[in-house]
């Protein structure tokens, strides 16, 4: 047994590493794997760390805290907004009526009335945690369950606020704080009102700020440190830290940085979050359950029985499918993350004992690891059976939250086809890395998002895979290659329509084998031609046929050209290589004829033909 | 002093000698408007609220154009099909121009005699004209007969000075507002000023 910090972390990643591909090969998903690794090194596995572990401890409530902070990241007001029947009915439905049967249930076991009302609602929420990646895993996020999850989870989280806030006020007898209940609540009330008001007013222009200096690692670097200081804060007034982080999360969640944090944060979320699952695997106590396995069997068989019969009906409120009911009510029947927040910070107020803890906390862990087992076997059975979730998948979806157009790139260019799109009725997704542009764009009511396009997270969070068209716009020509290359490999549905200022970069696209390419300057350059032509006395419309028939020439020339390239000397600098291309596409030119084969009107052809 | 509108279609003015000279006799006229479309419109994007705007400002409405494979020229036919709109020109709603005089003043490369049943193009020019002529009927316009040019390929400058004075006689005649009956009487609107039948 080892004491480093060097020689636990090893151990740490040695568990994940092993397990969590094991559980993904038995298709069991990544967090039933953590969770198993955290059991297996934990004390009553192999012993490797304890359950009293001081830095696991810190280790697992960091991954509370950054979870937290992702979940209240990615509570968008617009699902918010698109799902509210259904989390007005159902999901309050759920919420409160579990609470009610559950803290039923407590008082049945012996608990206080106001620790059996604050058990009960800790009892009634789920993980979104774990939820929302399996059903995303699974494909089945957005068929009827996957939204009607989505709608219950939303409304527990929303619920968190005021449960933790109200928590003091329901221990006021017994309370550590040297503050009464109802002082301590309304110092809770503050802090969040507190937390609410600074991220409008000084996380987000702060993020901007920062954004301003272009360099991405200080915006992960400016979120952690809004995440740390917010959660810090609240240990300081006496709030669930894990609260202030999911708060901050929300605040963020409605301005322009959610895409971008969300990518910053991703790579850490999987770890933290491995490491707050093989945390709780490490935490589950099977000695005191030993001690009363009677009672807790009969416990965790009563609150299965009473969540899975709320949540169906809930589902039967909501006019789910059979089918879909039944997928909904498996995917939600464990007790979640909250739960574990909430049980930890009832027994820090002094309302629950240490072995009700441990046993609350079993039943909670254990159920999260029945979850992705039984999502699994359920929906087995119910394609294999009932055959009737594909159909739901399939049903087109008039709520559907992404765009069919995806625009990287809002500078004058970009921007010029947005309003195009706009005015026709088509709304498009817009990435643009200047923060104040976004802001601007957001406040005309786009859907702008600040953010690096050639980053595959990035691009995912605005939704590249359920768009059809990605207009590649960005002015900054390695970055738009890039994103065009990236985009071509990875998302080979997509039908990219892509910016280039000139031939040579034209070429390069060409050999791609990229098919919509548009020079930025060829039309309007035309176009000036065309007026030229007009103010010298030529007719309109004769040379404006002539300009139909130049721009597809030149496309052709483009193409034709493109293949000789590499005839020569590959490594010619670009600006010669520019000059030598000019060079050609004049050559081309002296053989070309803009009114060839153009002589139906030409009166001179048709003389002594009468 | 009746208001003229010429809606004037030709792809390739620029190249056309008669059109050329019929356009230069009248456009200086008082009273008359030239409405040249395949310079305004060169993308066929017609501005139908301004021609309608025109339309409604003219008394007599004159689609000058050169016969092509017995139609007009392929922005006229649209113009047509976006400015003559039902519920405006015609149908419910409608009538907006009735009551305005229309004639069609075309050119051809075929001889007189070409248009006739034993002739090369079988059927009197009026014939290919009759789709314009019911429009004008539809929208409740005096139809009069065209102002026809026969044969531009072998006019001689003197025939075609002639015919373009003529196209001018007729555009100041029918400024003047002089009573139209006179006119059904003839075939051509160039005997209408000359006063001798074809």
């Amino acid at each position: 047994m080892g004491s480093s910090i060097l020689f636990k972390g090893l151990v740490l990643l040695t568990a994940a590493l092993i397990f969590v591909p094991l559980a993904k090969r038995l298709y069991l998903g990544s967090i039933l794997g953590y969770l198993v690794a955290g059991i297996i090194i934990g004390p009553y596995g192999l012993g490797i760390m304890g359950a009293d572990n001081h830095e696991l401890r810190q280790f697992a409530e960091f991954g509370v805290i950054m979870m937290l902070f992702l979940i209240g990241l990615e509570l968008e007001p617009g699902s918010l907004r698109r799902l509210k029947r259904f989390i007005l009915g159902a999901g309050l439905l759920q919420f409160s009526l579990t609470t009610l049967l559950t803290g039923g249930m407590f008082f049945l076991f012996g608990f206080s009335i106001n620790a059996s009302l604050a058990a009960g609602l800790g009892i009634s929420m789920s993980s979104t945690a774990l939820v929302l990646p399996t059903m995303k895993e699974k494909g089945i996020e957005h068929s009827p369950s996957g939204e009607a999850a989505l709608s219950v989870l939303l409304t527990q989280d929303v619920a968190v606020i005021p449960v933790l806030a109200l928590l003091p006020l329901l221990a006021s007898q017994s309370s550590p704080s040297p503050l009464p209940g109802w002082l301590h609540t309304l110092s809770i009330f503050a802090a969040i009102g507190v937390v609410l008001i600074s991220g409008k007013f000084v996380f987000v222009p702060f993020l901007r700020f920062i954004a301003r200096s272009n360099l991405r690692e200080l915006l992960t670097a400016g979120a952690l440190f809004i995440v740390f200081s917010t959660a810090l804060f609240m240990e300081v007034v006496g709030v669930s830290p894990a609260l202030g982080t999911f708060l901050a999360g929300v605040v963020l969640a409605g301005s322009e940085f959610r895409h971008q944090l969300e990518s910053d944060i991703e790579p850490f979320k999987g770890i933290l979050l491995g490491l707050f699952f093989i945390s709780i695997g490490a935490v589950i106590n099977f000695a005191s359950i030993a001690i009363m396995p009677g009672k807790i069997a009969g416990m965790m068989l009563a609150i299965f029985f009473l969540k899975s019969s709320v949540l169906f009906m809930s589902g039967m409120v909501g006019r789910l499918s059979l089918d879909q009911n039944l997928l909904f009510t498996v995917s939600l029947t464990q007790v979640g993350e909250f739960a574990f927040v909430l049980f930890t910070f009832m027994n820090r107020l002094l309302m629950i004992e240490k072995s009700w803890l441990d046993a609350l906390l079993f039943i909670t862990a254990l159920s999260m690891m029945v979850t992705p087992i039984s999502i699994f076997l359920a929906e087995r059975f119910i394609t294999r059976h009932m055959n009737l979730v594909e159909k739901g998948e399939r049903e087109p979806k008039v709520e559907y939250q992404s765009n069919p157009v995806l625009i990287a790139g809002f500078g004058p260019f970009g921007s010029t086809i947005g309003r195009f799109l706009k005015a026709n009725g088509v709304e498009a997704t817009i990435l643009d890395n200047d923060p104040d542009r976004v802001e601007l764009l957001r406040k005309m009511g786009f859907k702008a998002f600040f953010g690096d396009a050639t980053r595959l997270e990035v691009l995912r969070a605005a939704g590249i895979e359920e768009a059809r068209v990605l207009i590649a716009a960005i002015g900054d020509w390695p970055i738009n290659a890039e994103l065009i290359a990236k985009a071509r490999k990875v998302f080979p549905h997509l039908t990219i329509l892509a910016r280039v200022a000139h031939p040579v970069q034209a070429y390069e696209l060409v050999e791609k084998g990229e098919e919509n390419i548009y020079r930025e300057t060829l039309d309007t350059s035309v176009r000036l031609g065309v007026d030229c032509l007009v103010k010298l006395g030529h007719r309109r419309y004769s040379a404006y046929r002539s300009a139909q028939k130049f721009l597809k020439y030149d496309e052709e020339a483009i193409k034709v050209l493109a293949g000789t390239r590499h005839d020569e000397d590959t490594h010619i600098l670009a600006a010669k290589e520019l000059i030598r291309i000019q060079e050609k596409l004049l050559m081309r030119d002296r053989a070309y004829n803009p009114t060839l084969n153009d002589h139906a009107w030409d009166s001179r052809t048709r003389e002594g033909n009468e | 002093m009746k208001k003229i509108l010429i809606i004037f279609a030709h792809p390739r003015f620029e190249n056309s000698r008669v059109h050329r000279a019929l356009i230069a006799n009248v456009s200086n006229l008082e009273g008359v408007t030239i409405d040249d479309l395949y310079e305004e419109y060169a993308d066929f994007n017609v501005d139908v609220e301004r021609e309608k705007g025109r339309l409604l400002d003219h008394d007599v409405i004159v689609w000058q154009f050169p016969l092509y494979l017995y139609a007009p020229p392929a922005l006229l036919k649209h113009w047509f099909e976006l400015v003559i709109d039902f519920g405006w020109a015609y149908g419910k709603g409608g009538g907006k121009i009735r009551g305005k005089t229309a004639l069609v003043c075309v050119t051809t490369g075929g001889s007189r005699s070409s248009f006739a049943p034993d002739g090369h193009h079988r059927y009197d020019l009026r014939e290919f004209l009759r789709p314009l002529e019911q429009v004008a009927y539809l929208c409740g316009m005096y139809y009069l007969p065209p102002f026809v040019v026969h044969g531009t390929y072998r006019l001689t400058e003197e025939e075609l000075k002639k015919e373009a004075n003529l196209y001018r006689q007729v555009m100041k005649k029918l400024s003047q507002g002089v009573p139209l009956h006179e006119s059904y009487r003839y075939d051509r609107l160039n005997e209408w000023v000359t006063g001798k039948d074809g």
